[in-house]
Protein backbone atom coordinates (compact mmCIF):
# COMPACT_ATOMS: atom_id res chain seq x y z
CA UNK A 1 0.00 0.00 0.00
CA UNK A 2 1.43 3.34 -1.07
CA UNK A 3 0.13 6.78 -0.16
CA UNK A 4 1.75 10.08 -1.04
CA UNK A 5 0.19 13.18 0.50
CA UNK A 6 0.79 16.46 -1.27
CA UNK A 7 0.43 19.61 0.77
CA UNK A 8 0.24 21.77 -2.32
CA UNK A 9 -2.54 19.77 -3.97
CA UNK A 10 -5.89 21.58 -4.09
CA UNK A 11 -7.59 18.30 -3.13
CA UNK A 12 -8.29 17.69 0.55
CA UNK A 13 -6.05 15.08 2.19
CA UNK A 14 -8.88 12.57 2.78
CA UNK A 15 -9.65 12.68 -0.92
CA UNK A 16 -6.01 12.07 -1.84
CA UNK A 17 -5.98 8.97 0.38
CA UNK A 18 -9.35 7.83 -0.93
CA UNK A 19 -8.31 8.18 -4.57
CA UNK A 20 -4.94 6.45 -4.15
CA UNK A 21 -6.37 3.49 -2.23
CA UNK A 22 -9.17 3.12 -4.74
CA UNK A 23 -6.70 3.06 -7.62
CA UNK A 24 -4.66 0.37 -5.85
CA UNK A 25 -7.75 -1.74 -5.20
CA UNK A 26 -8.95 -1.45 -8.79
CA UNK A 27 -5.50 -2.25 -10.17
CA UNK A 28 -5.24 -5.27 -7.87
CA UNK A 29 -2.17 -4.00 -5.99
CA UNK A 30 -4.36 -4.31 -2.93
CA UNK A 31 -6.11 -7.65 -3.06
CA UNK A 32 -9.38 -8.80 -1.55
CA UNK A 33 -9.03 -9.47 2.13
CA UNK A 34 -5.81 -7.45 2.52
CA UNK A 35 -5.70 -5.70 5.87
CA UNK A 36 -5.39 -1.92 5.93
CA UNK A 37 -3.55 -0.13 8.76
CA UNK A 38 -5.78 1.19 11.55
CA UNK A 39 -6.92 4.81 11.25
CA UNK A 40 -4.62 5.76 14.12
CA UNK A 41 -1.62 3.96 12.63
CA UNK A 42 -2.20 5.55 9.25
CA UNK A 43 -2.60 9.00 10.86
CA UNK A 44 0.67 8.54 12.70
CA UNK A 45 2.57 7.35 9.64
CA UNK A 46 1.29 10.14 7.42
CA UNK A 47 1.44 12.73 10.23
CA UNK A 48 -2.14 13.75 9.72
CA UNK A 49 -5.29 13.97 11.81
CA UNK A 50 -7.15 10.78 12.78
CA UNK A 51 -10.33 12.53 11.69
CA UNK A 52 -8.90 12.73 8.18
CA UNK A 53 -7.98 9.05 7.98
CA UNK A 54 -11.31 8.03 9.49
CA UNK A 55 -13.13 10.06 6.87
CA UNK A 56 -11.13 8.48 4.04
CA UNK A 57 -11.93 4.98 5.33
CA UNK A 58 -15.59 5.84 5.92
CA UNK A 59 -15.99 6.93 2.31
CA UNK A 60 -14.18 3.87 0.97
CA UNK A 61 -16.50 1.72 3.05
CA UNK A 62 -19.58 3.54 1.80
CA UNK A 63 -18.41 3.02 -1.77
CA UNK A 64 -17.97 -0.68 -1.11
CA UNK A 65 -14.19 -0.83 -1.47
CA UNK A 66 -13.38 -1.83 2.10
CA UNK A 67 -15.08 -3.45 5.10
CA UNK A 68 -14.51 -2.48 8.68
CA UNK A 69 -14.92 -5.35 11.10
CA UNK A 70 -15.45 -4.04 14.61
CA UNK A 71 -12.18 -4.07 16.48
CA UNK A 72 -10.36 -6.22 13.91
CA UNK A 73 -9.77 -3.32 11.57
CA UNK A 74 -10.42 -2.62 7.91
CA UNK A 75 -9.99 -4.96 4.97
CA UNK A 76 -10.24 -4.71 1.22
CA UNK A 77 -13.77 -5.84 0.40
CA UNK A 78 -14.63 -8.71 -1.89
CA UNK A 79 -15.13 -6.96 -5.20
CA UNK A 80 -18.17 -7.69 -7.26
CA UNK A 81 -16.66 -8.32 -10.73
CA UNK A 82 -19.39 -6.46 -12.56
CA UNK A 83 -19.15 -3.55 -10.18
CA UNK A 84 -15.39 -3.53 -10.49
CA UNK A 85 -15.69 -3.38 -14.27
CA UNK A 86 -18.09 -0.49 -13.94
CA UNK A 87 -15.71 1.32 -11.61
CA UNK A 88 -12.82 0.77 -13.99
CA UNK A 89 -14.94 2.04 -16.87
CA UNK A 90 -15.75 5.11 -14.84
CA UNK A 91 -12.06 5.70 -14.30
CA UNK A 92 -11.46 5.47 -18.06
CA UNK A 93 -14.32 7.90 -18.70
CA UNK A 94 -12.90 10.37 -16.23
CA UNK A 95 -9.53 10.34 -17.96
CA UNK A 96 -11.11 10.67 -21.39
CA UNK A 97 -13.21 13.57 -20.14
CA UNK A 98 -10.06 15.30 -18.94
CA UNK A 99 -8.46 14.78 -22.34
CA UNK A 100 -11.58 16.12 -24.08
CA UNK A 101 -11.58 19.22 -21.89
CA UNK A 102 -7.93 19.83 -22.67
CA UNK A 103 -8.54 19.30 -26.39
CA UNK A 104 -11.46 21.74 -26.44
CA UNK A 105 -9.30 24.31 -24.71
CA UNK A 106 -6.77 23.95 -27.51
CA UNK A 107 -9.44 24.03 -30.20
CA UNK A 108 -8.80 20.46 -31.32
CA UNK A 109 -11.83 19.06 -33.17
CA UNK A 110 -13.60 15.75 -32.57
CA UNK A 111 -12.26 14.20 -35.80
CA UNK A 112 -8.69 14.98 -34.91
CA UNK A 113 -9.24 13.69 -31.39
CA UNK A 114 -10.81 10.44 -32.58
CA UNK A 115 -7.92 9.91 -34.97
CA UNK A 116 -5.42 10.49 -32.13
CA UNK A 117 -7.29 8.05 -29.91
CA UNK A 118 -7.38 5.43 -32.66
CA UNK A 119 -3.60 5.73 -33.19
CA UNK A 120 -2.89 5.54 -29.47
CA UNK A 121 -5.16 2.52 -29.09
CA UNK A 122 -3.35 0.66 -31.87
CA UNK A 123 0.01 1.55 -30.39
CA UNK A 124 -0.85 -0.32 -27.19
CA UNK A 125 -2.02 -3.47 -28.95
CA UNK B 1 -20.27 7.44 21.64
CA UNK B 2 -16.97 9.18 22.15
CA UNK B 3 -16.34 10.63 25.60
CA UNK B 4 -14.92 14.08 26.00
CA UNK B 5 -11.58 14.76 27.62
CA UNK B 6 -12.43 18.41 28.18
CA UNK B 7 -15.73 20.29 28.08
CA UNK B 8 -15.72 24.02 28.62
CA UNK B 9 -19.03 25.87 28.74
CA UNK B 10 -19.56 29.62 29.09
CA UNK B 11 -16.24 30.11 30.83
CA UNK B 12 -15.50 33.64 32.04
CA UNK B 13 -12.57 35.30 33.72
CA UNK B 14 -12.35 39.00 34.49
CA UNK B 15 -9.02 40.68 34.93
CA UNK B 16 -8.37 44.37 35.02
CA UNK B 17 -8.03 45.36 31.39
CA UNK B 18 -8.64 41.86 30.02
CA UNK B 19 -11.50 39.47 30.18
CA UNK B 20 -12.22 36.03 28.83
CA UNK B 21 -15.82 35.97 27.63
CA UNK B 22 -18.16 33.04 27.09
CA UNK B 23 -15.50 30.50 26.16
CA UNK B 24 -16.95 27.13 25.11
CA UNK B 25 -15.32 24.20 23.36
CA UNK B 26 -15.10 20.41 23.52
CA UNK B 27 -12.03 18.20 23.17
CA UNK B 28 -13.16 14.63 22.35
CA UNK B 29 -11.13 11.82 23.87
CA UNK B 30 -8.47 10.38 21.60
CA UNK B 31 -7.82 13.60 19.71
CA UNK B 32 -5.37 16.50 19.60
CA UNK B 33 -6.57 20.09 19.81
CA UNK B 34 -4.46 23.14 19.05
CA UNK B 35 -5.32 26.39 20.76
CA UNK B 36 -4.15 29.21 18.51
CA UNK B 37 -4.24 32.96 18.62
CA UNK B 38 -1.99 35.98 18.83
CA UNK B 39 -0.07 36.70 22.02
CA UNK B 40 -2.37 38.01 24.73
CA UNK B 41 -5.48 36.44 23.18
CA UNK B 42 -6.20 34.39 26.31
CA UNK B 43 -4.73 30.96 25.45
CA UNK B 44 -2.69 30.68 28.65
CA UNK B 45 -5.59 31.96 30.74
CA UNK B 46 -7.85 29.22 29.38
CA UNK B 47 -5.23 26.59 30.24
CA UNK B 48 -4.70 27.99 33.73
CA UNK B 49 -8.46 27.98 34.33
CA UNK B 50 -8.79 24.34 33.28
CA UNK B 51 -6.02 23.44 35.74
CA UNK B 52 -7.57 25.72 38.37
CA UNK B 53 -4.32 27.66 38.69
CA UNK B 54 -6.44 30.79 38.57
CA UNK B 55 -10.02 31.04 39.78
CA UNK B 56 -12.75 31.29 37.16
CA UNK B 57 -15.29 34.12 37.30
CA UNK B 58 -18.02 31.89 35.88
CA UNK B 59 -18.87 29.00 33.60
CA UNK B 60 -18.33 25.26 33.69
CA UNK B 61 -15.26 23.09 33.11
CA UNK B 62 -15.37 19.29 33.03
CA UNK B 63 -12.28 17.13 32.58
CA UNK B 64 -12.77 13.38 31.94
CA UNK B 65 -16.44 14.18 32.57
CA UNK B 66 -15.67 15.37 36.12
CA UNK B 67 -16.06 18.85 37.57
CA UNK B 68 -12.62 20.43 37.60
CA UNK B 69 -13.04 21.86 41.12
CA UNK B 70 -14.77 18.98 42.93
CA UNK B 71 -12.48 16.33 41.47
CA UNK B 72 -9.34 18.38 41.17
CA UNK B 73 -6.95 15.84 42.74
CA UNK B 74 -8.14 12.92 40.64
CA UNK B 75 -8.09 14.96 37.46
CA UNK B 76 -4.61 16.28 38.08
CA UNK B 77 -3.13 12.84 38.66
CA UNK B 78 -4.21 11.99 35.11
CA UNK B 79 -2.93 15.19 33.48
CA UNK B 80 0.57 15.95 32.24
CA UNK B 81 1.21 19.68 32.16
CA UNK B 82 3.99 21.24 30.13
CA UNK B 83 4.47 24.96 30.34
CA UNK B 84 6.61 27.68 28.92
CA UNK B 85 8.31 28.79 32.11
CA UNK B 86 8.20 25.95 34.64
CA UNK B 87 8.72 27.03 38.25
CA UNK B 88 10.99 24.26 39.52
CA UNK B 89 13.65 24.72 42.18
CA UNK B 90 16.50 26.11 40.15
CA UNK B 91 19.31 24.45 42.11
CA UNK B 92 17.80 20.95 42.10
CA UNK B 93 19.11 18.35 39.69
CA UNK B 94 16.75 16.57 37.31
CA UNK B 95 17.03 13.49 39.53
CA UNK B 96 16.04 15.51 42.64
CA UNK B 97 13.06 16.96 40.82
CA UNK B 98 11.96 13.55 39.58
CA UNK B 99 12.24 12.13 43.11
CA UNK B 100 10.03 14.95 44.39
CA UNK B 101 7.44 14.70 41.61
CA UNK B 102 7.13 10.96 40.90
CA UNK B 103 5.44 9.98 44.22
CA UNK B 104 2.42 12.14 43.29
CA UNK B 105 1.59 9.81 40.46
CA UNK B 106 0.24 6.31 40.90
CA UNK B 107 1.32 5.21 37.45
CA UNK B 108 4.94 6.37 37.48
CA UNK B 109 7.10 4.44 35.01
CA UNK B 110 10.74 4.76 36.07
CA UNK B 111 12.27 2.81 33.21
CA UNK B 112 10.34 4.84 30.65
CA UNK B 113 11.55 8.02 32.36
CA UNK B 114 15.18 6.79 32.20
CA UNK B 115 14.93 5.94 28.53
CA UNK B 116 13.28 9.29 27.71
CA UNK B 117 16.07 11.17 29.49
CA UNK B 118 18.60 9.24 27.43
CA UNK B 119 16.67 9.80 24.25
CA UNK B 120 16.30 13.54 24.90
CA UNK B 121 19.98 13.74 25.94
CA UNK B 122 19.17 15.09 29.40
CA UNK B 123 21.79 14.26 32.07
CA UNK B 124 19.99 13.31 35.32
CA UNK B 125 22.64 14.99 37.50
CA UNK B 126 22.38 18.34 35.73
CA UNK B 127 20.88 21.28 37.65
CA UNK B 128 17.57 22.55 36.33
CA UNK B 129 18.85 26.11 36.01
CA UNK B 130 21.64 24.91 33.72
CA UNK B 131 19.16 23.64 31.14
CA UNK B 132 18.43 25.54 27.94
CA UNK B 133 14.84 26.45 27.20
CA UNK B 134 14.47 23.52 24.84
CA UNK B 135 15.90 21.11 27.42
CA UNK B 136 13.46 22.38 30.06
CA UNK B 137 10.65 21.60 27.64
CA UNK B 138 12.02 18.15 26.97
CA UNK B 139 12.35 17.45 30.69
CA UNK B 140 8.73 18.36 31.32
CA UNK B 141 7.60 16.25 28.39
CA UNK B 142 9.60 13.32 29.78
CA UNK B 143 7.88 13.79 33.17
CA UNK B 144 4.43 13.98 31.59
CA UNK B 145 4.93 10.88 29.45
CA UNK B 146 6.44 8.90 32.35
CA UNK B 147 3.34 9.07 34.49
CA UNK B 148 1.19 7.83 31.63
CA UNK B 149 -1.04 10.92 31.59
CA UNK B 150 -4.41 10.51 29.88
CA UNK B 151 -4.45 14.19 28.98
CA UNK B 152 -1.47 16.29 28.03
CA UNK B 153 -1.95 20.02 28.41
CA UNK B 154 0.87 22.02 26.95
CA UNK B 155 1.28 25.77 26.95
CA UNK B 156 3.41 26.81 23.99
CA UNK B 157 5.45 23.58 24.10
CA UNK B 158 7.17 24.23 20.79
CA UNK B 159 8.21 27.84 21.31
CA UNK B 160 11.97 28.06 21.59
CA UNK B 161 12.48 24.61 20.12
CA UNK B 162 14.38 24.09 16.90
CA UNK B 163 12.45 22.67 13.92
CA UNK B 164 14.05 19.25 14.28
CA UNK B 165 12.93 18.74 17.86
CA UNK B 166 9.56 20.34 17.11
CA UNK B 167 8.98 17.68 14.50
CA UNK B 168 10.18 15.02 16.93
CA UNK B 169 7.75 16.26 19.56
CA UNK B 170 4.86 16.21 17.09
CA UNK B 171 5.78 12.68 16.04
CA UNK B 172 5.85 11.67 19.68
CA UNK B 173 2.38 13.13 20.12
CA UNK B 174 0.98 11.16 17.21
CA UNK B 175 2.65 8.03 18.56
CA UNK B 176 0.91 8.72 21.87
CA UNK B 177 -2.39 8.97 20.03
CA UNK B 178 -2.20 5.28 19.06
CA UNK B 179 -3.90 4.84 22.42
CA UNK B 180 -7.37 6.18 21.85
CA UNK B 181 -7.88 7.08 25.50
CA UNK B 182 -5.18 9.76 25.30
CA UNK B 183 -5.92 13.38 24.46
CA UNK B 184 -3.80 16.46 23.94
CA UNK B 185 -4.55 20.17 24.27
CA UNK B 186 -1.76 22.48 23.26
CA UNK B 187 -1.47 26.18 22.68
CA UNK B 188 0.86 27.56 20.08
CA UNK B 189 1.41 30.52 17.84
CA UNK B 190 3.50 28.39 15.48
CA UNK B 191 0.65 27.46 13.21
CA UNK B 192 2.67 25.05 11.07
CA UNK B 193 2.63 22.72 14.10
CA UNK B 194 -1.11 22.40 13.59
CA UNK B 195 -1.23 22.28 9.83
CA UNK B 196 -1.39 18.50 9.77
CA UNK B 197 -1.32 16.84 13.18
CA UNK B 198 -4.10 18.63 15.05
CA UNK B 199 -7.54 17.05 14.86
CA UNK B 200 -9.30 20.15 16.18
CA UNK B 201 -8.28 23.78 16.08
CA UNK B 202 -9.65 26.45 18.38
CA UNK B 203 -8.94 30.08 17.54
CA UNK B 204 -8.82 32.49 20.44
CA UNK B 205 -8.92 36.20 19.83
CA UNK B 206 -9.18 38.97 22.40
CA UNK B 207 -10.64 36.71 25.04
CA UNK B 208 -13.19 35.01 22.82
CA UNK B 209 -13.37 31.82 20.79
CA UNK B 210 -13.66 32.81 17.16
CA UNK B 211 -13.75 29.28 15.81
CA UNK B 212 -13.48 25.74 17.19
CA UNK B 213 -13.78 23.03 14.55
CA UNK B 214 -12.03 20.02 13.11
CA UNK B 215 -8.93 20.87 11.11
CA UNK B 216 -10.43 19.34 7.97
CA UNK B 217 -13.63 21.31 8.27
CA UNK B 218 -11.68 24.52 8.72
CA UNK B 219 -9.45 23.79 5.76
CA UNK B 220 -12.49 23.09 3.59
CA UNK B 221 -14.49 26.12 4.69
CA UNK B 222 -11.96 28.91 4.53
CA UNK B 223 -10.14 30.35 1.54
CA UNK B 224 -8.21 33.44 0.53
CA UNK B 225 -9.70 35.43 -2.35
CA UNK B 226 -7.31 37.55 -4.41
CA UNK B 227 -8.00 39.81 -7.37
CA UNK B 228 -7.70 43.26 -8.90
CA UNK B 229 -8.96 46.09 -6.68
CA UNK B 230 -11.62 47.28 -9.17
CA UNK B 231 -13.38 43.91 -8.79
CA UNK B 232 -13.92 44.56 -5.11
CA UNK B 233 -17.47 45.93 -5.26
CA UNK B 234 -19.58 46.61 -2.18
CA UNK B 235 -21.58 43.37 -2.30
CA UNK B 236 -18.47 41.31 -2.87
CA UNK B 237 -16.73 43.11 -0.02
CA UNK B 238 -19.21 41.82 2.58
CA UNK B 239 -18.21 38.24 1.79
CA UNK B 240 -14.65 38.89 2.90
CA UNK B 241 -12.89 39.35 6.22
CA UNK B 242 -9.65 41.19 6.91
CA UNK B 243 -9.44 42.73 3.44
CA UNK B 244 -6.06 44.12 2.49
CA UNK B 245 -5.57 46.18 -0.65
CA UNK B 246 -2.33 47.15 -2.33
CA UNK B 247 -1.49 48.93 -5.56
CA UNK B 248 -1.63 45.55 -7.27
CA UNK B 249 -4.76 44.00 -5.91
CA UNK B 250 -6.81 42.93 -2.92
CA UNK B 251 -6.92 39.86 -0.73
CA UNK B 252 -9.48 38.77 1.82
CA UNK B 253 -10.61 35.71 3.73
CA UNK B 254 -13.91 33.97 3.07
CA UNK B 255 -15.73 31.38 5.15
CA UNK B 256 -18.16 30.60 2.34
CA UNK B 257 -16.23 29.38 -0.68
CA UNK B 258 -19.26 28.57 -2.90
CA UNK B 259 -20.72 32.06 -2.32
CA UNK B 260 -17.37 33.68 -3.06
CA UNK B 261 -17.06 31.60 -6.22
CA UNK B 262 -20.53 32.68 -7.36
CA UNK B 263 -19.92 36.34 -6.55
CA UNK B 264 -16.45 36.68 -8.02
CA UNK B 265 -16.63 34.18 -10.86
CA UNK B 266 -13.43 34.47 -12.84
CA UNK B 267 -12.70 37.93 -11.42
CA UNK B 268 -10.62 36.55 -8.56
CA UNK B 269 -8.40 33.66 -7.57
CA UNK B 270 -9.58 31.49 -4.69
CA UNK B 271 -6.77 29.76 -2.78
CA UNK B 272 -6.94 27.36 0.12
CA UNK B 273 -6.20 29.19 3.36
CA UNK B 274 -3.48 27.99 5.71
CA UNK B 275 -4.12 28.06 9.46
CA UNK B 276 -1.78 31.04 9.58
CA UNK B 277 -3.76 32.87 6.89
CA UNK B 278 -6.95 32.36 8.88
CA UNK B 279 -5.34 33.62 12.08
CA UNK B 280 -3.87 36.72 10.42
CA UNK B 281 -6.93 37.66 8.37
CA UNK B 282 -9.27 37.18 11.33
CA UNK B 283 -7.04 39.30 13.49
CA UNK B 284 -7.02 42.03 10.88
CA UNK B 285 -10.76 41.69 10.33
CA UNK B 286 -11.61 42.04 13.97
CA UNK B 287 -9.39 45.04 14.46
CA UNK B 288 -10.18 47.07 11.40
CA UNK B 289 -13.64 45.95 10.33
Amino acid sequence: MKIIISNSSPDPIYEQINRQLKAQIISGDLAEGDALPSIRKLAQELQISVITTKRAYDELEREGFINTVGSKGSFVAVQNQELLREKKMKLVEEKLAAAVAEARLMGIGLDHLQETLRLLYQEYE
Amino acid sequence: MMDNAIEVKGLRKNYKGFSLRNVSFVLPQGTIMGLVGPNGAGKTTIIKLILNLVRKSGGEIRVFGLDHLHNEAEIKSRIGFVHESPAYIEDATLNDLKAAIAPFYGKWNESLFRSLLAEFELPADKKFKKLSHGMKMKFQIALALSHDADLLIMDEPTSGLDPVFRRELLERLSALMQDERKSVLFSTHITSDLERTADYITFVHEGEIVLSKSRDEIKETWAVVKGPVEQLTGERRILLKGIRTTAFGFEGLTGDIPAARRAFGSAAVIDRASIEDIMIFMDRGNNHA
